[in-house]
């Protein structure tokens, strides 16, 4: 909705097609279709147990599909590593926020900017010379509102606020598609707020998939919304198509609606 | 971490504003201290104390810095000093070279150790490391370059650079003194460049560092080189030190001490290991005079260490307030 009107074409940048995982016998997710759209935000929903997140690890390549295809950028990454297809432009968030505790938020942000600046490898060279990401990393964290806590440690940020320094770390670098895995959850309506308005703000570059609980973001932020259930997909179209959806109305109210 | 005072307000006591002064003072008494202390106590002693420090501080690189709990060190330490013993003593090199040589034959090793142990995690990568060094050791024990049981004796400490008399035991003293201290600084810079900014961050959470691109197996197979390379310094030096090399080096035994040193100074600091080292190897030597069987005293001390002082000596007194105060942290 957010961004739709103003784009041209849509352009697919991350497809998946008869996406499935097996664990043991247990089929966690099954032949799902997914296309995510550049400057689109697409949202995967779902009640708990769903699949959502094990979704969000074939994706990434942190589990391995036990049948289908995933296309990242025209390019098949299904037998790619993980760390590859974050190069390739694929960065994924995680439900338990993912900070390093005992760096500060400037040095956690520069963490992600070492790599794309070809300062990772050197082990003969000062910390020193890190500072010359100071001003980019300085950027982000303004943009996200993180400036007062710069040189606080992200341990001892509050909830809501680690969330969002793993925005800006993941923003770091650039890339085409960001997949956040329940990005406001456990978050005040404040933060909500906040945070709903970064990714609308950031969507207007690149794709984004979240996984996210609060409906009520999902219809503000989402243009398209795909329902999983049982690791299959029941519905998918725009919120208000999926929300008059019988079987997903069924699916989140419970057997006895 | 040394000389960074830290603005966090909950329980964090401030670094005293001088607290960079203090620490540079510090570590300027203790180098006077290692120019002196071989006119007072026994330089061999000493000699062999700085050898397993460097050693210690190598290993401490991996398990502190970067948390692989490696149970195999021994092959580095042990093997640089058949390598660098065999090229002094038969092919006639002299001491640098030698030197050079066990570094770049512990790095190797390393490589190939590292090569297939590091995918794995905890005690896993612990196993392998230890039956790779057991292979390592068995290697050593059979090939006829090492002589077997009698080890390669009487090797000659030469000269270094062709002009410095190593036979000469203060030449050497200040030889293995030189040495330790650039082991120290390369390990220092090590921790403290961008590099070691990465091995931390993989440290606090590998799953967000692969999240970010980073590919972890190859920035902890180079952590693990580079200590399995200053390890071999270390052995490569305690070859020229007692003129041979034998099988108790590459021992796993050798390799349950240098884990002894790092716990018991602390882990993750980068005086921890030196102290370790030095506790352990005086009471060594102490006790190799006495009555009192060695290894159930050193357990003793182990367990009271475990169990009482978890971060090891300097690790606590790091967390003590003038620890604090001081501005030093451990790498938790």
């Amino acid at each position: 909705m957010a961004s739709a009107a103003t784009q041209a074409e849509p352009r697919v940048v991350l497809s998946a097609r008869g996406l499935g995982r097996d664990f043991a016998g247990f089929t966690a997710v099954n032949n799902v279709d997914l296309d995510v759209e550049h400057a689109r935000i697409h949202a995967l929903i779902g009640p708990n147990g769903a699949g959502k997140t094990t979704v969000f690890n074939l994706l990434t390549k942190f589990l391995q599909p036990t049948r289908g295809r995933i296309t990242l950028l025209g390019q098949d990454i299904t037998a790619t590593a993980p760390d590859k297809v974050a190069r390739l432009g694929l960065v994924r968030s995680f439900q338990i926020s993912a900070v390093f505790p005992h760096l500060t938020v400037r040095e956690n942000v520069k963490v992600a900017l070492q790599r794309p600046a070809g300062l990772a490898t050197q082990f003969w060279l000062p910390l020193s010379s890190l500072d010359r990401l100071n001003a980019r990393a300085d950027d982000l964290i303004e943009q996200l509102g993180l400036a007062p806590y710069r040189d606080h440690r992200a341990a001892d940020l509050s909830y809501g606020r680690k969330r969002v320094l793993e925005i800006a770390t993941t923003l770091a670098l650039d890339p085409e598609v960001l997949l956040l895995d329940e990005p406001m959850a456990g978050m005040g309506q404040e933060d909500v707020r906040m945070v709903a308005e970064i990714i609308r703000d950031v969507a207007r570059s690149r794709a984004v998939l979240m996984v996210e609980h609060n409906l009520n973001v999902v219809a503000d932020i989402c243009d398209h919304v795909t329902v999983l259930q049982r690791g299959e997909i029941i519905a998918r179209g725009d919120y208000a198509t999926v929300s008059a959806d019988p079987r997903v109305r069924t699916a989140y109210m419970g057997s006895e609606a | 971490m040394a000389g960074r005072s830290d603005p966090i307000p909950t329980e964090t006591v401030a670094a005293h504003p001088q607290a960079g002064r203090i620490q540079l003072a510090l570590v300027v008494l203790a180098l006077v201290a290692l120019l002196i202390v071989p006119h007072v106590l026994y330089p061999i002693f000493l000699m062999k104390l700085l050898c397993f420090a460097l050693f210690a501080s190598a290993f401490n690189l991996l398990l502190g810095y970067t948390g692989l709990l490696s149970f195999g060190h021994a092959a580095f330490f042990g093997g640089a000093a058949y390598f660098t013993a065999h090229a002094v003593k038969e092919w006639g090199w002299p001491p640098e070279a030698g030197v050079a040589l066990g570094v770049a034959g512990a790095a190797l090793l390393g490589l190939v150790m590292g090569a297939i142990a590091i995918r794995r995690q905890g005690i896993y990568f612990a196993m392998i490391t230890l039956a790779l060094a057991q292979m390592f050791f068995f290697f050593c024990l059979q090939a006829r370059f090492t002589h077997g049981e009698d080890g390669i004796q009487s090797v000659p400490r030469g000269h270094l650079f062709g002009v410095i008399d190593l036979s000469q035991t203060m030449n050497m003293y200040y030889f293995v003194l030189a040495v330790f201290l650039i082991g120290l600084l390369v390990i220092w810079r090590f921790v403290n460049s961008p590099f070691g900014m990465i091995l931390k961050s993989i440290r606090e959470n590998e799953q967000r560092a692969i999240s970010l691109g980073y590919s972890v197996a190859r920035y902890k197979l180079g952590a693990f080189v580079m200590s399995a390379a200053l390890a071999g310094l270390a052995g490569g030096v305690k070859a020229l030190v007692f003129q041979f090399a034998t099988l108790t080096d590459v021992a796993w035994q050798m390799s349950g001490e240098v884990i002894l040193m790092t716990l018991l100074g602390g882990i993750g600091t980068l005086f921890g290991p030196i102290v370790g080292a030095g506790l352990v190897v005086s009471l060594q030597n102490y006790l190799a005079t006495s009555d009192f069987p060695v290894t159930i005293i050193t357990g003793v001390v182990f367990m009271i260490c475990v169990l009482l002082f978890r971060r090891g000596l300097v690790g606590e007194f790091f967390a003590t307030k003038i620890g604090r105060k001081l501005g030093f942290r451990a790498q938790s």
